[in-house]
């Protein structure tokens, strides 16, 4: 058997080769124009291949080349501000060669090979390297030092090393066993990248969304799952967490989405300032687009894309976030596929390995030990569309098994423009016990009751609620009215947030707990006043209340709002004398 | 490019005919079937290898046996275009259906069309009045985007479909939309309504026409709306035209696939389509957009008929997870008498943002719109409560809450079929109803507007 066979069987995205030396995931050059592909089973003589472009035109008898690689990805400085489909080519490089529409059979350098980038060596000759190591540096982005690593499993006694400019497949360093190391290295996307160990989550990811933040915080290297019908704003949240969260570098995956939504990104990135660093949000930003209607086994391929980029700069010692929208269109990538294959199916028709694979991927999240020992993690926030908002399915299954947060998007919510759109009596975090000592420490000791109290008052709502729906709010005790008027303002002041407002979009954690203090300053300032005789209508109705809750969409609230707080205690207070 | 006939043809199955020992075949090849009898069928390579070539039959296999000649074209599906077709009626599969002469080809498109790379789109932000208020002030329609009309048997879905087809226009140009129209398995007297329709008005002129009828072969209604979005492309990108493409009905087109799915025998996704419908729909809907260079655009305009009434049914669901938005249509107010019975709750037009304000429709279009739905939603709400607690229970604000609800489709809702309200009449009726509301309830209109707007202040 040689390396080169013929190409069999051809059935959509699947291509069958004979006579051809293969093995599993072998990256393979199918039809006379050399599309990319892989081998994905292995029958006999006969190897089937996904091809990751159209397959309309190619016949049987035409050349299948195996080039003996697995599929990777190149790394390396100028990774940032790309954008890429589902194998890595730049979107804009494929514009150049081929127009707007995507044609097929097109190669493309991951980035730009011949951009010279300033090394700055962090060994000296003599020192010993191990894989994974840091050997020295370049300035990728204003905000990004780009680390260079020796390739995980290699390393040597440096023999030389020189400070200077390069391109990124110039050699800079040698070692002593005639081994030598550029600044670009290749990784096999379906293969995680090493690390020492992985260490438990303790530091949140704040993301500048209230009811995320506060009621169901995510880890730094944690996972989270927001399942959501259409129309009830997955991507809108994706993109504020893209834009917000306190993340160093954010991968972006839109996989099998719509193109409108990522030329959105595209127009909107470059223009946003992270407020965490005052810079240009796509200086931190790697994005994937492979949208629905382009080829399904790129589709397929791109989430691992995605994380193995993410992963090579946790690798660094960065906090990297990863959005994958939508997981449930990779997984019916991979159904699609599995079909073509002619494979015995499992729940509605996803192939039996959906939930190891759904549960491989979120695995390669987590905070660890780099090789070069510094701390990195990788957050995993990954969209699911369930068919008719209905999480009873195999996919949001597999996701809420192994993700810790579930913040379950509601078409109701979204229906009354309650946004975002997530349901507070469904959603949960299991973060919170780890995540605690950090809130308390950083942000108010009591931060953690403060949390529970206005989760309390929100599932009595929906208890008083029901009552409600019967005998109208005007039957119940006053204080329960009370209650329902409290609970009101968590959710109008502080879990509705607008993503589209200049100050609202993004909420300050410290400013997130004054708010929630300030709910439960109300609540009390009104229970005193009623027991000395106030009415529920004029402490409700004091208008220093709707001047705090109007107030948060200015800008230096959190400077007044204190002031605010105490104004309106105090016309609560006065309420008492009223009578 | 025709090769030699083979006479190899093993089994029939539903539209597939199955061969065996041929020259190597192209995937997606063209393949032309003679029958014994002379007449000519069209089909499509399915599934090829060195043994055994699967062929999907366009006209159905009807008198198909297996003396029938196969002969492969050499290429892919290619539809003719030119500027000629403007003005013509085709059949399902791009022959003339009006008498006319065959199209002369300018040049011949792939039909299954390449995706545009998502970094050479535009985004698009030019607002389309369609002169429907519930459109133009809830739902607002922008350029490239792809809106369908989810619908259900014996609503009127057509009358708006053709509605916003005579009066759709940008605002402030007289520039004209070309309509491409794609019928699928609709029944020939809705698609006489349509033409004499699209005649009676003149529109026909601006108009290609692709026909599929319900009693058309069901395999050919899979390749209609791609020759009709082959058409719209061609119009849009090279000469510069605005399409506005209306297929109708999206639900015989899924029902096609999944009849071919369950011939060739592959794994059933949910009720029975196939597993690869998102992608096929995506396909579809994502050649709606404008590109850069390029001075034409795409608008959609799908029609589906939601088996049921039922929103969560695979194909409205699959839809409105790739569409920018849906309109529903509702069988409560259509029984009510209202046209166009557009239920704004449900609706939505993820594009709206991008279009309106001062510089395309109006400052106070996003306050205006955001209160109409808010206090039509409370009192849709309030309905329900009545119902069990009488109106003598409701408080002041709850009243005038609910009255609107029933103005709100009465006035807003409620047009004729031939009414083109602009959009600035269109908010000044808003205006008009909401002035019913007492001020302090309307807490979603920005003071300014109302000092502004409010036909108090306006008097």
């Amino acid at each position: 058997m040689k390396n080169e066979g013929l190409i069999y069987r051809i059935s959509g995205p699947v291509v069958t080769a004979i006579d051809m030396k293969a093995a599993m995931y072998d990256v393979v050059r199918v039809g006379t124009e050399g599309l990319m592909g892989e081998v994905i089973e292995l029958h006999g003589d006969k190897a089937v291949i996904q091809v990751y472009e159209d397959t309309s035109g190619i016949r049987p008898g035409e050349i299948v080349v195996n080039t003996g690689e697995t599929l990777s990805v190149s790394l390396g400085p100028g990774l940032l501000t790309q954008i890429y489909d589902g194998i890595q080519r730049p979107l804009p490089t494929l514009e150049k060669e081929m127009g707007v529409f995507l044609t097929r059979g097109v190669d493309a350098d991951a980035f730009d090979l011949e951009k010279i980038w300033t090394f700055e060596p962090q060994v000296s000759v003599g020192d010993t390297v191990v894989g994974g190591q840091v050997v020295g540096h370049v300035q990728e982005t204003d905000t990004i030092v780009h680390k260079i690593m020796a390739v995980p499993g290699m390393g040597g006694v440096v023999k030389s090393i020189e400070s200077g400019d390069f391109n990124v497949t110039q050699t800079i360093c040698t070692f002593e066993d005639g081994s030598d190391m550029q600044m670009m290295q290749k990784w096999p996307v379906r293969t995680p990248r090493p690390y020492q160990q992985k260490y438990p989550p303790v530091i949140p990811l704040v993301t500048g969304t209230r009811i995320l933040d506060f009621l169901f915080p995510l880890a730094k290297g944690g996972a989270a799952g927001i399942p959501g019908p259409f129309g009830s704003g997955k991507t809108v949240t994706q993109q504020s967490l893209a834009k917000y969260s306190d993340a160093q570098l954010v991968v972006y995956i839109g996989c099998g989405e719509r193109g409108n939504e990522m030329t959105e990104v595209l127009d909107e990135f470059p223009h946003l300032i992270d407020p965490n660093t005052g810079k240009p949000l796509m200086e931190r930003t790697v994005m994937i687009a492979n949208t629905s209607n382009m080829p399904v086994a790129a589709r397929e391929a791109s989430v691992y894309t995605g994380i193995t980029i993410a992963e090579y700069y946790r690798d660094m010692g960065y906090d990297v976030a990863l959005m994958a929208d939508s997981t449930s269109r990779w997984a019916e990538a991979m159904r699609e596929i599995s079909s073509r294959l002619e494979e015995m199916p499992g729940e509605e028709g996803y192939p039996a390995y959906l939930s190891t694979r759904i549960a491989e991927f979120y695995e390669r999240a987590g905070r660890v030990e780099t090789l070069n020992g510094e701390d990195g993690s990788i957050t995993v926030i990954g969209a699911v569309s369930p068919p008719g908002g209905d999480i009873s399915e195999p996919v949001s299954q597999g996701t809420l098994r192994i993700v810790k947060v579930f913040w379950g998007l509601d078409a109701g919510l979204a229906r009354q423009r309650h946004f975002p759109a997530i349901n507070w009596l469904n959603s949960y975090s299991l973060y919170p016990q780890s995540l605690d000592q950090w809130f308390r420490d950083k942000i108010a000791q009591d931060f953690p009751e403060v949390r529970v109290e206005l989760s309390g008052l929100l599932q009595i709502e929906s208890e008083l609620q029901e009552i409600v729906q019967l005998v109208g709010s005007d039957s119940l005790p006053a204080d329960q009215q009370l209650t329902l008027e409290v609970a009101r303002m968590i959710r109008e002041y502080f879990l509705q947030q607008n993503a589209f407002h200049e100050v609202d979009a993004y909420c300050d954690i410290d400013l997130q707990y004054k708010m929630a203090k300030a709910i439960l300053s109300f609540q009390e300032a009104a229970k005193n006043a009623m027991a000395s005789g106030a009415q529920l209508n004029d402490v409700v109705n004091v208008p220093s209340r709707s001047d705090l809750m109007r107030g948060r969409l200015n800008k230096g609230y959190i400077d007044i709002i204190d002031d605010m707080v105490k104004t309106m205690c105090e016309e609560i207070a006065a309420t008492v004398e009223e009578n | 490019m025709t090769g030699k006939e083979y006479r190899t043809i093993t089994d029939v199955k539903g539209p597939l005919v199955f061969l065996n020992k041929t020259e190597p075949v192209a995937f997606g090849e063209i393949v032309s079937l003679r029958l014994s009898n002379g007449t000519i069928k069209n089909g499509q390579v399915l599934d090829t290898s060195d043994d055994m070539v699967i062929v999907q039959v366009f006209e159905g296999t009807a008198k198909i046996d297996r003396e029938a000649g196969v002969t492969f074209m050499g290429d892919v599906f290619k539809l003719p275009v030119s500027e000629d077709l403007i003005g013509r009626i085709l059949d399902g599969a791009g022959r003339p259906r009006d008498g006319g002469p065959d199209i002369v080809a300018e040049q011949y498109d792939d039909i299954i069309g390449a995706a545009i790379n998502p970094y050479s789109r535009r985004s698009p932000h030019d607002f389309i009045q369609t002169g429907i208020s519930a459109i133009d002030c809830c739902t607002s329609l922008v350029r490239g985007q792809k809106l369908p009309i989810f619908s259900a048997s014996g609503l009127p879905h057509n009358d708006i479909a053709l509605q916003i087809a005579r009066q759709a226009k940008l605002t402030g140009s007289d520039e004209e939309f070309i309509v491409v129209f794609c019928a699928m398995g609709i029944t020939a007297e809705e698609y006489n309504f349509f033409r004499a329709d699209l005649e009676r008005t003149g529109a026909l002129e601006h108009a290609v026409l692709f026909v599929n009828l319900a009693d058309d072969p069901a395999v050919e209604r899979i390749i209609t709306p791609r020759l009709a979005l082959t058409a719209a492309e061609y119009l849009a990108f090279e000469k510069d035209k605005h399409v506005l493409v209306i297929y109708t009905d999206m639900t015989n087109y899924c029902d096609a696939l999944r009849q071919i799915g369950a011939a060739r025998e592959e794994v059933p996704g949910r009720r029975g389509y196939p597993g690869y419908m998102y992608t096929d729909l995506a396909m579809l809907y994502e050649r709606a957009g404008l590109v850069k260079g390029k001075k034409g655009s795409i608008t959609q305009f799908p029609i589906l008929t939601m088996p049921g009434d039922d929103i969560t049914h695979p194909i409205p669901d699959l839809s409105g997870y790739i569409t920018e938005g849906q309109i529903v249509i509702s069988r409560e107010l259509h029984q009510q008498g209202i046209y166009p019975p557009i239920n704004v709750l449900p609706s939505l037009s993820r594009l709206m943002g991008s279009c309106i304000g001062e510089k395309t429709t109006r400052e106070d279009h996003k306050s205006v719109s955001d209160q109409m739905y808010a206090a039509y939603a409370q009192g849709r709400e309030l309905r329900g409560l009545v119902a069990i607690v009488g109106e003598d229970a409701l408080n002041e604000r709850d009243k005038q809450l609910l009255e609107f609800s029933g103005v709100f489709e009465d006035k807003f809702l409620r047009q004729s079929r031939d009414e083109d309200r602009s959009i600035e009449e269109t908010l000044d009726l808003c205006w008009t109803l909401m002035s019913a509301i007492d001020t302090k309830y309307l807490v979603r209109l920005d003071q300014k507007w109302i000092d502004k707007y409010h036909p108090d202040n306006r008097k």
